[in-house]
C-alpha cells in the first residue's frame, strides 16, 4: 500500500492524499445508520486527467475506488466496503459554462449545489437549477448520480432527467463523453444519440467516475409564492396531487405529515410552490391552483392554510435547513430516511405503513413526499431521527429503516439511493435477466471490479 | 472536556462550511486543506471520536484542531440553533485537551513557548513593546483619557508598527487624548485563549489587568480587533472591567473634526472584515463609516462581506504557526483574488494581522500591480488636508 500511496501522491500532490487514521476514520461512515467501513486512503484529484491516472493506477494494483461528492447520501454509499481509496471529488469545482439561451450549465463533478446557486444568482439572476433540500455541500454530480429530486422536480422530473450529458472516466481509465457533447461542442441534450448516460445513473459509482456534467437550467422567477393545502384524509391525497399537477403551474410539490406538535398529527399538508414573472401572472397561477381543487375544498374535507408572510419565507427557503435540523430532534446528530420512489396512488398506504413501522420501533419520525413530474411518481420519505451517541437508538432507527425498505418493495415501490443491504433486496426482486444484464455490463466496464465494490452485488 | 455533550449532535451537514449565500467555502482551514476532517463538522466528529477512544491523539489531529483560526463562520452559519453557539467553545476546549495530552504540533508548541517566555509570540523583549512609536508624538500613558494598546503585531511586526503609527497619528489629529504604556503590558492573549492554552491566557490577562489597574486605566483603544475581543469579552471574567474601543469605533465618530483634500479621482476600495471585530463582536459598520466619510473613496463590496466575510487565516495563532497559509487556496490568497474580482484596487483592512497575511498573499498571487493592501487609517490620513 505504501508504494501505491506514493504513486497516488505523485498524481494529485502530497497535500491531497491521506492515509492517516483521522481521514480513514472520518471517511469510513456517513451521517446515517450504516456501520463504518474504512478506506485505506483518501485522494482529492483536481482534473479529469488526474482521475484517469488514479483509475489506471487502481486497476494495475486492483485497489477499489469509491467516488464521493458531498458524502451526504445518508445511506452509506460512499463507504469503502472493501477498502481502497475514496476519491473525494470536491476539488474539481469549476463552473465551466452557462448557456443562458439554451438554459444549461456545464460543471465539474465537485461543484456543490450551494456554489452553483450562488453563481447563478450573481451572474445569471434570470436562471436557476433544481436544488435538492440536501445541505448545500452536496454536489451536482452526486445528486444526479442517485436520481435526486428537488425544487423543480414537478416541472422537470428527477435531476437525472435534467442531465444533458456527461464526461466520465471509465473503470479502465478512458475518458468518455455521453450526450450532445460527444459530437458537438455544446451540451444541450442527451437526445438523439444512444443514451449512454444511463450507465452512470443509479449505479452508485460502480460504473465509473463522472468528471463533468451538463444540467438543465430553468427561469428564475421574480415573484414566488407557496400555497399549503391541508387534507384530513390520506385517501384524498392522490386526487389532490393529480389536480394540482394537472394545471401544470407548480414547480415543486411536497406533501408532509408530522406527528408533532399534537395538533398537526393526522393532517396531510401539501406545499405547492410556484413562481411568475409578474404579479398578475402569479395571481393567475394561484387562481388556477385554487380552482383545480375547488370541488374538494367545497366539501370541507380539505382547504388552504392561511400563512402569514413571515412564515411563507421559511417555506420558500432553498435548500430548507429544516430537514438537516431534524437530525437534532433527539439531540443526537442523526437521521436517515428511506426515500421510496413509487406510484402516487400508493400515498395512503405508504403513510399508514410508515406510521405503523415508526411507532412500532419507537423512533422519532417524519413522513413526506416530493412529487415528480406531472404526478408521474413520488419520492415518499420515511425519516427517522436518532441519537448517534446511543447505540440502541441507532439500532432502532436502523431496524425501522430496514423494515421500511421491505414495506416499500411490498407496496410496489423501490427504495431510492438504497443502502447495500437494500440493494440486495431490490436485486432479489428484479427480473433475473435484468440482473444478469447488469452484471455483464459491469464485467465489461470494470473487469477488475474496482469501482465501489460491495454495491449492487448479490 | 467542557462542551463535550454537543459534539455528537453535529450532523456533519456542512452548512457551517459556507457563508449564508453559499458563494464559496468559508471555513478557512477547510478551504486550505479540503479534507472533510478540516471542516467544522469534521472537527466535531474527530474530537468526539478521540474522547471516545475511537482514534488516538496524533500530530495530525493536532494539526486539524489547531488549524482552526477561530473565525466564527461555523458558529454563524451552523444549521442547528440548539448548540451552534457552543461550537467554537468546544474546539477551544478540545485544543486545551490536546495540549494536556502533550501531542502538540511543533509550530503550535513553539508559538506558545515564545509567548510563555517572552510575553509575545515574536519572542522579543517586553521592553521593546512601545518601540513602534519612535518618531511619533504618542505620549507615555500618564492618566490620559485613553490607553492606546498596539497589541503584538502592532508592537513587533514592521508592517504592524507602520499601522500602529498611522492609527495613533490619526487619533491624535482627531483630538483623542491617549497615552501608551512603555512597560508592564504583554500580549492580550486572545489567540492563546483561542488555542486553548487557558492557563497561559489567564497569566497574560492577569498581568495586563494588574498593570492597567495600577496605572488607573479606565478606557482602552485597541489597534487589533483581537485585543479588542479579549479585553471586551474575556477580561471581565478575570476582574478586568474596562471600557474598550477598537480604533475604528473611535474614529468613525471623530472624522467630522478633520478637513479633507478635494479628491482628484475616486479609488475603488473593498473592505475585509476582521473576524474579531465583525463576526465576534458584530461591528461591521465602524470601518465602513470611516471609508464612507473619506472623500475620494468608492466602497465596493466583495461577495463575502460582514458576517459572511472569509477569514484571512491569521487567527488562533495561525499568523505565527503558519498551518494554513501554504497552497493556492490559502484563505489569504483566496481573499485577494476575491478583492480583485470585486474590481477594487485597494483591499482595506482594520487589523494588523490581516494586513500582514493579505499583504503577503497579494505578492504570492502576483497581484501587486492591481491591488494594494492598506489599513483604513492609512487611507484616511493621506486624504486629510
Ligand atoms: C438533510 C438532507 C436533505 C436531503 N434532501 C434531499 C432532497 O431534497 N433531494 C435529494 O435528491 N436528495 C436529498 N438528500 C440526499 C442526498 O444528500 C443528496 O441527494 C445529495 O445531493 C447527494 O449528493 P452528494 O454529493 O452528497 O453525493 P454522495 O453522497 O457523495 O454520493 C452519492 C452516490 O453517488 C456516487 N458519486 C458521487 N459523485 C460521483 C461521481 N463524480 N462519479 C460517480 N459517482 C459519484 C457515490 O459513490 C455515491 O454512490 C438529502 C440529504 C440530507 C442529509
Ligand atoms: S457544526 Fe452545525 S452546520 Fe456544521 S456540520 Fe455540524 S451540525 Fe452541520
Ligand atoms: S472557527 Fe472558522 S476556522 Fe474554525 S472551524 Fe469554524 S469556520 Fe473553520
Amino acid at each position: 500500500m505504501n508504494d501505491f500511496i506514493k504513486k497516488l501522491q505523485a498524481i494529485v500532490g502530497e497535500a491531497f492524499v491521506s492515509a492517516e487514521p483521522e481521514e480513514r476514520y472520518l471517511y469510513s461512515m456517513d451521517q446515517g445508520t450504516m456501520p463504518p467501513a474504512a478506506p485505506d486512503a483518501v485522494a482529492m484529484p483536481e482534473t479529469a486527467d488526474q482521475v484517469a491516472q488514479i483509475v489506471r493506477l487502481a486497476n494495475a494494483h486492483k485497489v477499489p475506488l469509491v467516488p464521493m461528492g458531498g458524502g451526504l447520501v445518508l445511506s452509506g454509499l460512499t463507504r469503502a466496503l472493501k477498502g481502497g481509496v475514496i476519491v473525494d471529488m470536491k476539488r474539481m469545482d469549476r463552473i465551466i459554462e452557462v448557456n443562458p439561451v439554451s438554459r444549461y450549465a456545464v460543471v465539474e463533478a465537485g461543484v456543490t449545489q450551494g456554489v452553483l446557486k450562488a453563481y447563478l444568482s450573481k451572474h445569471h439572476p434570470g436562471l436557476k437549477h433544481s436544488m435538492p433540500d440536501a445541505p448545500p455541500a452536496a454536489t451536482i454530480a452526486g445528486n444526479v448520480c442517485i436520481h435526486g429530486s428537488g425544487h423543480l422536480s414537478v416541472l422537470g422530473g428527477f435531476h437525472s432527467d435534467m442531465l444533458t450529458g456527461l464526461e466520465a472516466v471509465l473503470p479502465t481509465g478512458e475518458i468518455v463523453r455521453t450526450g450532445s457533447c460527444s459530437v458537438s461542442p455544446q451540451w444541450f441534450s442527451r437526445a438523439p444519440l444512444p443514451d449512454l448516460s444511463g450507465l452512470f445513473l443509479g449505479w452508485s459509482g460502480t460504473t465509473g467516475i463522472i468528471t463533468k456534467l451538463g444540467i438543465r437550467l430553468f427561469p428564475n422567477y421574480r415573484y414566488n409564492d407557496v400555497l399549503i393545502y391541508v387534507s384530513e384524509t390520506a385517501d384524498l391525497m392522490p386526487e389532490i396531487i393529480s389536480r394540482f399537477t394537472g394545471v401544470q403551474v407548480a414547480e415543486d410539490m411536497t406533501p408532509w405529515m408530522t406527528p408533532k406538535p399534537d395538533w398537526a398529527r393526522g393532517f396531510f399538508h401539501i406545499n405547492v410552490a410556484f413562481g411568475a414573472h409578474s404579479k398578475k401572472e402569479l395571481i393567475f397561477k394561484r387562481n388556477l391552483l385554487q380552482e383545480s381543487v375547488r370541488s374538494i375544498t367545497d366539501t370541507g374535507a380539505a382547504g388552504f392554510l392561511p400563512i402569514p408572510p413571515v412564515q411563507k419565507s421559511r417555506f420558500m427557503e432553498i435548500p430548507s435547513p429544516d430537514l438537516a435540523r431534524f437530525a437534532d430532534a433527539r439531540k443526537g446528530g442523526g437521521f436517515e430516511y428511506v426515500g421510496a420512489i413509487m406510484a402516487v396512488e400508493r400515498f395512503a398506504e405508504a403513510y399508514r405503513r410508515g406510521t405503523e413501522i415508526a411507532e412500532k420501533h419507537h423512533t422519532t419520525y417524519s413522513l413526506g413526499a416530493r412529487i415528480i413530474g406531472a404526478g408521474h411518481a413520488m419520492m415518499f420519505f420515511f425519516a427517522y431521527a436518532f441519537n448517534r451517541a446511543d447505540a440502541e437508538d441507532v439500532g432502532r432507527a436502523a431496524e425501522a429503516l430496514e423494515e421500511t425498505n421491505r414495506a416499500c418493495l411490498e407496496m410496489g415501490g423501490i427504495p431510492w439511493k438504497a443502502e447495500a443491504p437494500a440493494q440486495k433486496e431490490i436485486l432479489k426482486r428484479m427480473d433475473p435477466n435484468t440482473v444478469s444484464f447488469m452484471n455483464r455490463l459491469r464485467d465489461t466496464l470494470d473487469p477488475n471490479r474496482i469501482m465501489n465494490p460491495g454495491n449492487w452485488e448479490v | 472536556m467542557e462542551h463535550q455533550e454537543i459534539l455528537h449532535r453535529c450532523f456533519r451537514c456542512g452548512y457551517c462550511k459556507f457563508p449564508s449565500n453559499y458563494t464559496d467555502i468559508n471555513c478557512p482551514a477547510y478551504l486550505a486543506h479540503r479534507f472533510e476532517t478540516f471542516s467544522p463538522g469534521g472537527r466535531m466528529w474527530l474530537l468526539s471520536a478521540w474522547l471516545n477512544n475511537r482514534i488516538g491523539v496524533s500530530q495530525r489531529l493536532g494539526r486539524i484542531m489547531f488549524s482552526c483560526t477561530g473565525c466564527g463562520n461555523c458558529v454563524e452559519h451552523c444549521a442547528m440553533p440548539g448548540f451552534k453557539d457552543q461550537i467554537l467553545l468546544a474546539f477551544t476546549a478540545g485544543r486545551d485537551a490536546i495540549l494536556e495530552s502533550g501531542t502538540v504540533p511543533g509550530p503550535v508548541r513553539d508559538y506558545l513557548t515564545r509567548v510563555q517566555n517572552a510575553g509575545n509570540p515574536y519572542g522579543q523583549s517586553g521592553k521593546k513593546r512601545a518601540d513602534w512609536r519612535t518618531g511619533t508624538d504618542a505620549a507615555d500613558y500618564s492618566g490620559q483619557e485613553y490607553l492606546f494598546f498596539a497589541g503584538d503585531v502592532g508592537a513587533y511586526d514592521s508592517r504592524g508598527q507602520e499601522i500602529a503609527r498611522t492609527a495613533a497619528a490619526l487619533l491624535a489629529k482627531a483630538g483623542v487624548d491617549f497615552g501608551v504604556l512603555t512597560d508592564g503590558e504583554c500580549s492580550d492573549g486572545n489567540d492563546v485563549a483561542m488555542a486553548g492554552e487557558k492557563a497561559l491566557f489567564e497569566e497574560l490577562a492577569g498581568k495586563n489587568i494588574k498593570v492597567f489597574i495600577e496605572r488607573g486605566v479606565k478606557k482602552i483603544i485597541t489597534l487589533s480587533p483581537h485585543s479588542f475581543h479579549a479585553f471586551k469579552n474575556l477580561y471581565p471574567a478575570l476582574g478586568g472591567q474596562f471600557q474598550v474601543f477598537h480604533y475604528t469605533q473611535m474614529l468613525a465618530f471623530l472624522l467630522g473634526r478633520l478637513s479633507f483634500k478635494t479628491p482628484v479621482e475616486k479609488t475603488r476600495v473593498t473592505f475585509h472584515d476582521p473576524c474579531f471585530l465583525g463576526r465576534h463582536n458584530a461591528d461591521y459598520q465602524s470601518p465602513r463609516t470611516m471609508l464612507a466619510f473619506t472623500p475620494g473613496i468608492e466602497l465596493v463590496e466583495m461577495d463575502r462581506n460582514r458576517k459572511n466575510a472569509l477569514c484571512c487565516g491569521g487567527g488562533g495563532g495561525n499568523l505565527f504557526t503558519d498551518m494554513i497559509s501554504g497552497g493556492d487556496d490559502s484563505p489569504a490568497r483566496a481573499r485577494c483574488r476575491e478583492a480583485a474580482a470585486a474590481g477594487a484596487t485597494v483591499l482595506a483592512v482594520a487589523c494588523p494581522a490581516c494586513a500582514v497575511m493579505l499583504g503577503d498573499a497579494v505578492k504570492t498571487e502576483g497581484l501587486e500591480n492591481r491591488l494594494q493592501v492598506r489599513e483604513v487609517s492609512e487611507l484616511v490620513v493621506e486624504r486629510v488636508a
